[in-house]
């Protein structure tokens, strides 16, 4: 049996001694070494499949290192396991977090030792206990309450106070703030804050850098598993140094922005209401116009996207496609008209995992190119997918392959080739780069260009501020379910839009 | 740039992917192996009374399993195959003794099939009713009709024409044989080379993303099962052809039977993974080793247990070879 609260576990910086992991065929970390201090928030950065995670995932026990060693204090750990990092006063709140929906948060805090005597729960005993492990850190949160019905932001909390409860010293946090209202990530910045004044080591791990400059004390940044720099004074950087350092490269050519004349309304939206929006929408779309849509979660971007690709019903509205009223009813209606969507989760609406690339290119279009509506061409199966395959640099062995095994900004590719292989008048793009690395994200936002250039009128919906202001035109502000306003892209910048995108009684209070 | 310096494009396709060439062809190997072994081992295996025999057993769990197949391609399955077969039979039976016409009678354990295919088509696609309760119900609810149309004991049937369809020969080689392999090829054929095969198999491995791509998801869930009902009465046509009568009770169990023999052959119980390969290998392997156990006289009990042994193997090792 446990002890309610455990003892704490000896300070003392946690230390990287050139660490490496290796998985058949590739080499995840390559002797990584570094120190995060107690008293400190410690950023770690860098492109998605840099060995953020992985460290992650040694520090937590989940993965044994090939080499290298870590150390807490002047202590050598040797984890084997998930349990015994926990039990060396290690904590990393996982993306994804590990709870139990259907049990009360009591229970989940106390899980693996619940207070109790002869096999029966002390109920009374379990109470007081979370009552005392959620005081301060999220004081309105029953402990009885299931945590199925709490926020995720709630459910985080919850999360933190378990690995307090267990005495923890190191905690990690990967992406915390991802699925976060505004008005929570400042409740956890708050909270981490605290962790670190009480002289805790805290581990980083975000894409956000404006998160990373508000809350952190020093950055490490990885790139392609390797230690890049740690930068320990955060008033000497600046946010540029912090990307070209990640990167390698400039900002600016990421975007690579190049005007293009504007033509004629494409696609005009009056009036438009479905589920999750507020109040009626109407925007103009033109031909050859890149049109960003930002807004925070929740604010109405993406069941607008589904409105507009026929997933979802209109009540009210109509819809013209160049001059032409356009009912819809299902997504096969918007794709005949020319309204195509690459969805934001690319995993559970856009791929078709074990499939191959070329099936999952020429789903589609080969309904058109097909003898007699149904008999397939191998002929042009074949050379659709090769021309996407070649023309957008999808990198695949070859066509045949399953395409779960690419990356996603490959996945994403062969999606934008799906749609290349069909007439195309509107694109629509719900978060197009989300856990895409930068090298991708360059190419992808190319082939935005070169539709844009082609044409096409691009709607893309992004919560990525830099990369909004980076491509579109013209930028439209949803919140909460309603259009907010208009921004031409010469005026926009961080704080006008998001002084829009917030709901308006707690603007002032998150705007930077 | 980052991505210029180990640009890759499309290599050209390696001659022979070990893995994959194994992944996709060992349980036919498996089948044939077991084939050889039995042709060694066991007396008479080999001989041409056997190897009918073993061709008439292969023949109505073939036929079914072709359009299960697509079934389960889809993510779904049907329970009512069995019961479609029997009422088939039936159907067929009674409306021949009624009408005195074969074509008529085929005609209508045909339209029965159908009509219960897109029954559960509909019901499964239209009104997303879970594909286990919508069968199982089915499955019911056909097993009493034949049991009603029947009253209760097997019709018999007079038609000499009739029985080409289960008796017949065409070089040597019986009817019910031929059927069956022509329906290998024919849906074999179908799930690679037709938009129909293709939106099944997309279907199976990801609905939301097929829905998204313009996949017409409904139609083709209907067409799925209309088409397994099809042929689920066809495979009962045959089998009332071979016993000169509709009986109401046959094929209790055969649905399970024939999900187990795609599942054995490699075919995927969660979708989207599935191939005519898998299919034949699975029902060769079946019948084969039922047929050994026939020659070798061994006791129908222990039959079962060696049969649920043999899939729970298959099962396990297609699970271990995924991790």
């Amino acid at each position: 049996m446990h002890a309610q609260v455990q003892t704490q576990h000896s300070g003392g910086s946690l230390r990287f001694n050139r660490i490496g992991k290796t998985f058949p065929g590739v080499k995840a970390l390559d002797g990584i070494s570094f120190v995060a201090h107690p008293g400190q928030v410690h950023a770690l950065m860098g492109e998605n499949g840099a060995g953020k995670s992985t460290l992650l995932k040694i520090l937590g026990g989940a993965y044994i290192p090939s080499s290298g060693e870590l150390q807490i204090g002047e202590r050598t750990m040797a984890f084997r396991s998930t349990a015994d990092s926990i039990g060396s006063g290690v904590a990393v709140i996982h993306q994804e977090l590990h709870l139990v929906p259907e049990m009360t948060v009591a229970e989940n805090l106390f899980l693996g030792h619940l207070p109790a005597s002869f096999g029966l729960i002390n109920r009374g005993v379990l109470r007081q206990q979370a009552l005392a492990c959620l005081k301060g850190l999220a004081d309105e949160i029953d402990p009885q309450t299931k945590v199925g019905r709490l926020s995720l932001g709630q459910r985080q909390l919850v999360e933190i106070a378990k690995a307090l409860s267990r005495g923890a010293h190191v905690i990690a946090f990967d992406e915390p703030t991802s699925s976060l209202s505004a008005r929570e990530i400042d409740r956890l910045m708050a909270i981490i804050g605290r962790l670190r004044d009480e002289g805790k080591v805290v581990l980083y791990v975000s894409h956000r850098m404006e998160e990373v400059f508000r809350i952190c004390d020093a950055v490490t940044v990885f790139k392609d598993g390797r230690y890049v720099r740690t930068f320990d004074d955060m008033s000497q950087l600046t946010h540029d140094q912090l990307v070209t350092c990640m990167v390698g490269r400039d900002i600016q050519d990421i975007y690579d922005y190049r005007g293009r004349p504007r033509g004629a309304v494409a696609l005009r939206v009056d009036g438009l209401l479905g589920p999750g929006l507020r109040e009626p929408i109407s925007f103009d779309a033109h031909k050859g116009e890149i049109l960003g849509l930002f807004g925070l979660v929740g604010a109405g971007r993406t069941e607008l996207f589904r409105l507009l690709s026929g997933l979802e019903r209109s009540t009210a509205g109509r819809l013209e496609l160049r001059g032409h009223e356009l009912k819809l009813r299902s997504p096969r209606d918007a794709i005949a008209a020319g309204i195509l969507l690459c969805p934001e989760d690319r995993k559970k609406e856009g791929i078709i995992p074990l499939a191959s690339v070329a099936e999952n290119i020429n789903i589609s279009a080969r309904g058109a190119n097909s003898g007699l509506g149904c008999l397939l061409r191998g002929i042009w199966e074949k050379g659709n997918a090769d021309k996407q395959i070649k023309s957008l640099k999808v990198k695949t062995p070859h066509a045949g392959q399953p395409i779960k095994f690419l990356s996603g900004g490959n996945q994403q590719k062969a999606i934008l080739g799906r749609w290349l292989s069909m007439p195309m008048k509107v694109l629509l793009l719900d978060e197009p780069t989300r856990g895409i690395d930068i090298g991708a994200k360059a190419e992808i936002y190319q082939i935005i260009h070169n539709l844009a250039a082609d044409g096409i009128s691009v709607i893309v919906v992004s919560s990525d501020l830099m990369e909004v202001m980076g491509i579109s035109d013209r930028i439209l502000v949803l919140c909460e379910g309603a259009l907010r306003g208009e921004v031409s892209r010469d005026q926009a910048n961080e704080s006008n839009l998001l002084q829009l995108a917030l709901p308006r009684h707690r603007a002032g209070g998150v705007a930077n | 740039m980052m991505t210029t310096q180990n640009e890759t494009l499309p290599t050209e396709r390696k001659p022979l992917d070990m893995r994959r060439f194994l992944d996709d062809w060992v349980m036919l190997l498996a089948a044939i192996g077991i084939f050889l072994a039995c042709t060694l081992l066991i007396d008479n295996f080999l001989s041409p009374l056997n190897m009918r025999g073993l061709g008439l057993a292969i023949s109505t769990t073939g036929i079914a399993a072709c359009t299960m197949l697509y079934c389960l391609a889809s993510g779904h399955f049907d329970l009512s195959v069995g019961s479609v077969i029997a009422c088939a039979g039936v159907v067929a039976a009674v409306v021949m003794r009624d009408t005195n016409s074969v074509f008529l009678g085929v005609g209508a354990a045909l339209v029965m099939g159908l009509i219960v295919g897109l029954i559960n088509g509909i019901v499964i696609a239209k009104l997303r009713v879970n594909a286990l309760i919508t069968t199982l119900a089915t499955m019911q609810i056909v097993r009493g009709l034949a049991y009603i149309f029947a009253n209760g004991k097997a019709v018999g049937v007079s038609q000499e024409s009739f029985f080409v369809f289960g008796n017949g020969q065409l070089f040597g080689v019986p009817v019910p044989i031929l059927i069956t392999i022509v329906c290998f090829l024919f849906f074999g054929w179908l799930l690679n080379y037709t938009t129909y095969g293709r939106n099944t198999m997309a279907i199976g491995g990801n609905q939301e993303a097929a829905l998204l791509a313009g996949v017409n998801v409904d139609r083709t869930k209907i067409i799925i099962f209309a088409v397994h009902g099809v042929i689920g009465a066809l495979a009962g046509v045959i089998l009332a052809s071979r016993m000169t009568s509709g009986q109401p009770m046959i094929g209790q169990g055969f649905e399970l039977t024939v999900i187990s023999a795609c599942v054995l052959g490699g075919v995927s119980l969660s979708g989207g993974i599935g191939m005519i390969r898998h299919v034949i290998a699975g029902v060769l392997i079946l019948a084969i080793i039922e047929n050994a156990m026939n020659l070798k006289n061994i006791d129908t009990f222990y039959q079962y247990v060696i049969r649920g042994s043999i899939l729970l193997l298959a099962v396990v090792i297609d699970r271990l070879k995924q991790r």
